[in-house]
């Protein structure tokens, strides 16, 4: 059985999934259903200055995609609208009740000093085991100066990182915006700033659809909408992109990240951690299905682990990171062409029409004694694997290698690249 | 070919009416196609992955469904067998012989909004094949107790319960009066319901968790008694299923031809090769649960050419569920509901026909013959009117008998006798006769034992 313990950054969990900073975090009565459901740690929802933030009601709208439900979700909320003193006195008794878990406090107060100093001191008391600063909420915050607001400026990050190591001893997790044209320059602030970690990504910008009677956005708060945190299944590969870019920028290089964004399943997690990530969050998926999804989790990377002789998460963590590069460097004299299983075909023709209307003409669409047969040209096939991923039959369509292996060359050796480095 | 007519058509009984190959269709390939990959996937994403989902609390071993089926749509396998085994260590048998109709599957939410359930049943055999192509154990013994148990009857009662132990950390020994273990799954199940002898497949794996010590062709009664046991072993648990069978109670029952049905596909489960097995060509079943069905089925499956069921009541009062009755009607069997057998009329000793009167409900609802009825010819009439328990073995030379009630052991809730340390499950106790029944009395009787033998450690 491999050992799914894990110590990141000093907080030691019993498994890397822990739940997000986020409703499901809330309050003890929720966190505590998900430690006894097996999650291994939380980060609860962000704490702010009293008085409480006052929420609207229409608080979500979803994607549903055929028949998959919230594939996508947004949401117009805001920090915890309960008063700090509750939240510190229900974490201090959760975290003595469930030693073993790891408690993370979500942070979110105004830029200035002493606001993060005084709140600062009043969560050490609780006996948590580190804090998150929220940069990252791209909604109702940001308007006053906090979340994205300063998670979108450098500076800024960098310097509430420093105020906040320099006024505790807790470890400091920065939780970063992906609204920012490059997710390297919050994260090597915050590296910058001394912060033991970063967890990303939190929710993206976005209006998930428009009511058309209403003429208004959705979620529809009387006849009026705003845009919202996006994050769910749909955000997952924009999340992978920001954390294998931290885990392989030489700045950032090395720096511990809890990865979230579109986790549902023990494999989300695996490819999460192969990029790079020491521990992954969730929310959407506990939101959708309940807090049991972790037994799935815990279990799957457990057994998939075994399958691949993973012993424990150290060795699978960063594993994929030196496969992630730059295009320029990719092989170009790899080939690969389509191979259509006719066992397997139902000769719906989407691969022929895909190909023949938007890719390489490399699909017949032959008739042999009347029935209907697609076959790859391969001469014309560029690889590109279109048909392979609209062919409604899984294995049907796989890439195969092509022709004679030629030694690698990328594209600074290219001889069609103008700028290639010369070769000696 | 001319045959007499004056005295009645002679028995027609033979075997290897069909060629080679049709045995092999009929009885070594499933009744019930298993899902391939792709088909498994897009079933698994069916499940809504309810809260407290019914189709839990209608399974009798509590099975937590909408997880192991979530398990299968993110690839986890093992993990999807293992969640199945942990409450139902029978699960790769019970995917295939359940009642899903009228268990799990009735209960899917999805019946409410388009009446057609996830396919919970070959989900579940999906999974826990998979497991067993590995030939994986997922469970561990607990550190050894010491305390021995004797487990009598190796079927699907006896086994769960001896596993339980085995994990429990207690040392197991099960009598068995045939030669093979599996009982009924071995002996009395429809063979295409378990082809390629896959109920000794599931044997091996069972026992494979180690701590079961299987000594067959030992029966109680016979060769040791209940008394003898207790002395023996920490506890006991009995598992020994329905010996006896209903009698007609008609003339003409102790005609050549006239047979038990349970017997009888105890004889062609065994067979190795069905072409050897004789079977008449008109056949009559009397009864109306899943054992007339399985007789119907698998004689017609040996070449029967027609073959009837003649049930005392009508579709709805059936014991066998109304996709059994589909089945057997699309395999050609032909059902005649209210009616009831009067005599099996006979020639030179051997059956030839039999007859049946009509039936109906008389005002205050009981049943009652009307007078008028037909006669079938019938080279064979089998007896399929239910399967009795009988108390000698466990009576047998005991001081303190065990207590029998309507006809079965009597269990409380936790399946413990009448005697201290004595507990019973499956057919041989009250309740519904499914395998999946008698694997969760099993267990539950296992954790009884447990906490028994560990209440006793504690006193001492
Ligand atoms: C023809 C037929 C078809 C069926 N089909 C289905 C089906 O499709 N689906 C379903 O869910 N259920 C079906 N059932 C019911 C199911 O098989 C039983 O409910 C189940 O097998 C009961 O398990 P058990 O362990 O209590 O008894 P059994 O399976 O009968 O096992 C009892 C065991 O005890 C042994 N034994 C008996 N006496 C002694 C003794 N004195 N000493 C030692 N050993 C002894 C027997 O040899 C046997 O191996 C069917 C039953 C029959 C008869
Ligand atoms: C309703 C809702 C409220 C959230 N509130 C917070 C919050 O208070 N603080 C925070 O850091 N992130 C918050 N998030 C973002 C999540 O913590 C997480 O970063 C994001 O949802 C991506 O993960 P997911 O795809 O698993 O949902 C919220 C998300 C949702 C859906
Ligand atoms: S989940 Fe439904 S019932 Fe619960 S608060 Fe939201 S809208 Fe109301």
């Amino acid at each position: 059985m491999a050992d799914l313990r894990s110590n990141f950054v000093g907080i030691k969990s019993p498994n890397p999934f822990w739940l997000a900073s986020a409703p499901p975090t809330d309050k003890e009565y929720n966190v505590v259903r998900a430690f006894k459901a097996g999650w291994g740690g939380v980060v609860w929802k962000t704490l702010g200055e009293d008085p409480p933030v006052v929420n609207s009601s229409s608080r979500y709208g979803a994607i549903h995609y055929g028949p998959d439900r919230m594939i996508g979700f947004n949401n117009i909320e805001l920090i915890s609208d309960r008063p700090l003193e509750i939240n510190l006195r229900e974490i201090k008794q959760v975290k003595r009740d469930w030693p073993d878990r790891a408690m993370v406090v979500s942070l979110m107060v105004p830029c200035e000093e002493t606001s993060w100093k005084s709140i600062l001191a009043r969560v050490e008391e609780t006996g948590a085991d580190a804090v998150e600063l929220n940069f990252g909420c791209p909604h109702g915050m940001s308007e006053r100066g906090m979340g994205s607001a300063v998670g979108q400026v450098p500076e800024y990050v960098e310097m509430v990182a420093r105020w906040c190591k320099a006024h505790t001893r807790m470890p400091v997790l920065v939780k970063l915006t992906p609204n920012v044209t490059s997710i390297l320059g919050p994260a090597r602030a915050a590296a910058a700033g001394g912060a033991d970690g970063v967890s990303l990504i939190n929710t993206i910008n976005s209006i998930t659809g428009v009511d058309l009677d209403e003429m208004a956005p959705q979620p529809t708060v009387d006849g009026k909408g705003t845009h919202g945190g996006y994050c769910g299944p749909a955000v997952k590969p924009i999340a992978l992109h920001m954390v294998a870019e931290i885990a392989r920028d030489p700045k950032t290089r090395g720096l511990p990240i809890s990865g979230i964004g579109g986790i549902a399943t023990w494999r989300d997690a695996a490819e999460f951690m192969a990029l790079g990530a020491g521990t992954v969050q969730v929310c959407t998926a506990a939101m959708h299905y309940g807090f049991k999804i972790v037994d799935d989790m815990i279990d799957g990377l457990s057994n998939w682990m075994d399958e691949k002789g993973y012993a424990s998460l150290d060795q699978l963590v960063g594993r994929a990171v030196p496969n992630v590069t730059d295009w320029q460097y990719l092989n170009l004299n790899y080939k690969i062409v389509a191979r259509i299983d006719p066992e397997l075909c139902i000769t719906c023709g989407l691969c022929h029409i895909a190909c023949e209307d938007t890719a390489h003409q490399a699909i017949a669409a032959l008739k042999n004694e009347g029935k209907r047969r697609y076959e790859v040209i391969d001469a014309e096939c560029v690889g590109c694997n279109l048909c392979m991923h609209v062919c409604p039959v899984p294995g049907c369509i796989t890439m195969m290698k092509y022709g004679e292996s030629e030694p690698y060359l990328n594209w600074t050796q290219h001889p069609a690249n103008p700028m290639r480095k010369a070769a000696e | 070919m001319s045959r007499k007519m004056t005295t009645g058509p002679a028995p027609d009984i033979a075997a290897g009416r069909l060629p080679a190959e049709a045995y092999l269709a009929n009885f070594e390939a499933d009744a019930k196609e298993p899902l391939d990959v792709s088909q498994a996937v897009v079933e698994a994403s069916r499940c809504y992955f309810c809260y407290d989902a019914p189709c839990i609390e209608a399974c009798p071993t509590g099975i937590d469904i909408p997880n192991f089926i979530r398990k299968i749509q993110t690839g986890n396998l093992k993990g999807s067998a293992t969640t199945i085994l942990e409450q139902n260590i029978f699960g790769g048998a019970c995917a295939r012989v359940c009642p899903t109709e009228v268990l799990c599957e009735r209960a899917c939410v999805r019946n409410l909004a388009e009446d057609k359930p996830v396919a919970i049943g070959l989900l579940q055999r999906y999974a826990t094949d998979f497991l067993f192509e590995r030939g994986i154990q997922p469970f561990q013994r607990a550190p050894r107790t010491g305390k021995r148990i004797a487990v009598v009857g190796g079927g699907p009662a006896g086994l769960s319960c001896a596993h339980r132990l085995a994990m429990l950390g207690h040392d197991v020994t099960v009598f068995e009066a045939r030669p093979k273990l599996g009982g009924l799954n071995e002996y009395g199940i429809a063979a295409y319901k378990v082809p390629q002898d896959f109920a000794q497949t599931e044997v091996e794996f069972v026992l494979s968790i180690g701590g079961i010590e299987a000594r067959t062709g030992v029966a109680l009664g016979r060769d040791m008694s209940l008394a003898q046991l207790r002395q023996d072993f920490d506890a006991v648990f009995l598992g020994i299923g329905l010996a006896g069978v209903n009698a007609l109670q008609a003339e003409g029952e102790g005609l050549q031809g006239v047979i038990d049905a349970v017997a009888y596909i105890a004889e062609l489960r065994q067979a190795k090769d069905k072409a050897r097995l004789p079977v008449g060509r008109r056949v009559v079943v009397i009864g109306g649960g899943n054992t007339a069905i399985d007789i119907a089925v698998q004689t017609k499956r040996l070449g029967a050419e027609d073959v009837t069921i003649v049930y005392r009541r009508g579709p709805e009062h059936m014991g066998a569920t109304w996709h059994e009755q589909e089945f057997a009607q699309v395999n050609g069997v032909k059902i005649k509901h209210w009616a009831r057998p009067v005599r099996v009329i006979g020639e030179n000793g051997r059956a030839t026909q039999a007859e049946f009167e009509y039936t109906a409900l008389d005002a205050g609802g009981r049943l009652v013959g009307t007078n008028s009825g037909f006669v079938i010819p019938a080279d064979q009439v089998f007896k399929a009117i239910g399967q009795t328990f009988i108390a000698d073995p466990v009576l047998a030379g005991a001081a303190e008998p065990l207590e029998i009630r309507n006809g079965r052991i009597l269990v409380d809730q936790a399946r413990a006798t009448s005697l201290p340390g004595v507990y019973a499950g499956g057919d041989c106790v009250s309740g519904v006769d499914l395998t999946v029944a008698a694997v969760e009395d099993g267990k539950i009787a296992a954790h009884s034992i447990d906490r028994f033998l560990r209440g006793l450690q504690a006193a001492a």
